[in-house]
């Protein structure tokens, strides 16, 4: 049976698109067959980040219309297999989408795939609401920053009471922090929040901790998810953040500065 | 002692600033999740008509929502000033 897992983070910008691209090439690459839909009707930049904007043809809404079936709608990953693309509209308004379209096309997806990954646009209203509606579990993304750790409690609010798990009583939706953009001079020099601080106010578990790294503009300009740039900071933490998914243990990383000692700076030794 | 003071307040950094600010926004957020939508008209104009009979503070009224198994209890709190 498919997971459903919705990365939302309330406030734009944080890196929700980034993070729903690289962790879903990541649990690709992990042989799991996954499907990642843009939510955001009216603004797609889900195919640009997987690099496919040029191979849309139809999207979640002219399925949900009836105008393409679903298969028509995939558009398979050029780069991974067992990676799928469902593109958001760009031209129709977010009252394209209804709860009942979104449901059969999740219903039929769960069918073939392990992982459907569904990437909120920002905000709390229509558009941001089905794509957690359905969701087993979410992945809030936060910046160490005032306004969208406000803004994640808020999105962790509506997950305990707009979702179909909340409302139909059952186990509730499991709630993962992934922490973005990460820096650890600015945190050590007392200039930016530190993960500790983050997971105490917010109180969920963390997923994942991605610093914050040239590697995602570059690997956006080239619409290669950044997971796949292997010798890379963020490249890496996604791949932890993967596994950690999949329910394994892995230390975390990239948190601290890197400190080289007198001895290590003489003779180059190894760095963690 | 002063001059240690000074240098203390000095070295108040950013983010403890702003992690005490979220921790108090945070936890008025929670207070009022899964309250109905019309609670904060309820509580301003419920002050409106306190007003009418006595001048209270916006801070002077406190209200909630508790629910229980099949009932739920409006609590109102309204701190009257001395007269």
């Amino acid at each position: 049976m498919a997971k459903i897992i919705v990365v939302t983070s309330g406030k734009g910008g944080v890196g929700k698109t980034t993070s729903a691209a690289a962790i879903s090439t990541g649990l690709a690459l992990r042989g799991k067959k996954t499907v990642v839909i843009d939510f955001d009707v009216g603004l797609r930049n889900l195919d640009l980040i997987m690099g496919c904007e040029r191979r849309v043809v139809y999207d979640l809404v002219n399925v949900i219309q009836g105008e393409a079936g679903l298969n028509q709608a995939l558009i398979r990953d050029k780069r991974v297999e067992n990676l799928f693309i469902l593109p958001a509209s760009q031209t129709r308004d977010k009252d394209a989408l209804t709860k009942e379209g979104v449901e059969q096309i999740l219903e039929q997806l769960k069918e073939d795939f392990d992982f459907i990954l569904c990437d909120s646009p920002a905000g709390i209203e229509r558009g941001a609401q089905l794509a957690m509606y359905f969701a087993d579990e979410a992945i809030v993304v936060t910046n160490p920053e005032v306004s969208s750790v406000r803004d994640s409690d808020r999105i962790l609010g509506l997950l305990g009471s707009k979702t179909r798990r909340a409302e139909q009583s059952l186990e509730p939706v499991k709630e993962h922090l992934l922490i973005t953009r990460y820096n650890p001079f600015r945190v050590t020099s007392g200039d930016m929040l530190t993960l500790d601080d983050i997971r105490e106010i917010l109180a969920i578990d963390l997923l994942g901790l991605i610093p914050e790294s040239e590697a995602v503009l570059r690997a956006s300009n080239q619409g290669v998810p950044v997971t796949h740039d292997a010798s890379s900071d963020a490249g890496q933490a996604y791949t932890d953040t993967v596994s950690r998914l999949l329910g394994e243990e892995m230390p975390l990383r990239f948190h601290e500065v890197q400190r080289k000692g007198l001895l290590s700076r003489m003779f180059g030794g190894s760095r963690r | 002692m002063k001059l240690l003071e000074f240098l203390k307040r000095e070295r108040k950094k950013s983010a403890s600033v702003a992690k005490e600010r979220l921790q108090i926004i945070v936890a008025h957020q929670r207070s009022q999740r899964g309250q109905p939508d019309y609670m904060p008209l309820l509580e301003r104009e419920l002050l409106e008509v306190i007003r009418r009979y006595v001048h209270v503070d916006d801070n002077a009224i406190q209200i909630s929502l508790d629910s229980e198994d099949n009932c739920s209890v409006l609590e109102l709190n309204v701190t009257l000033p001395k007269s």
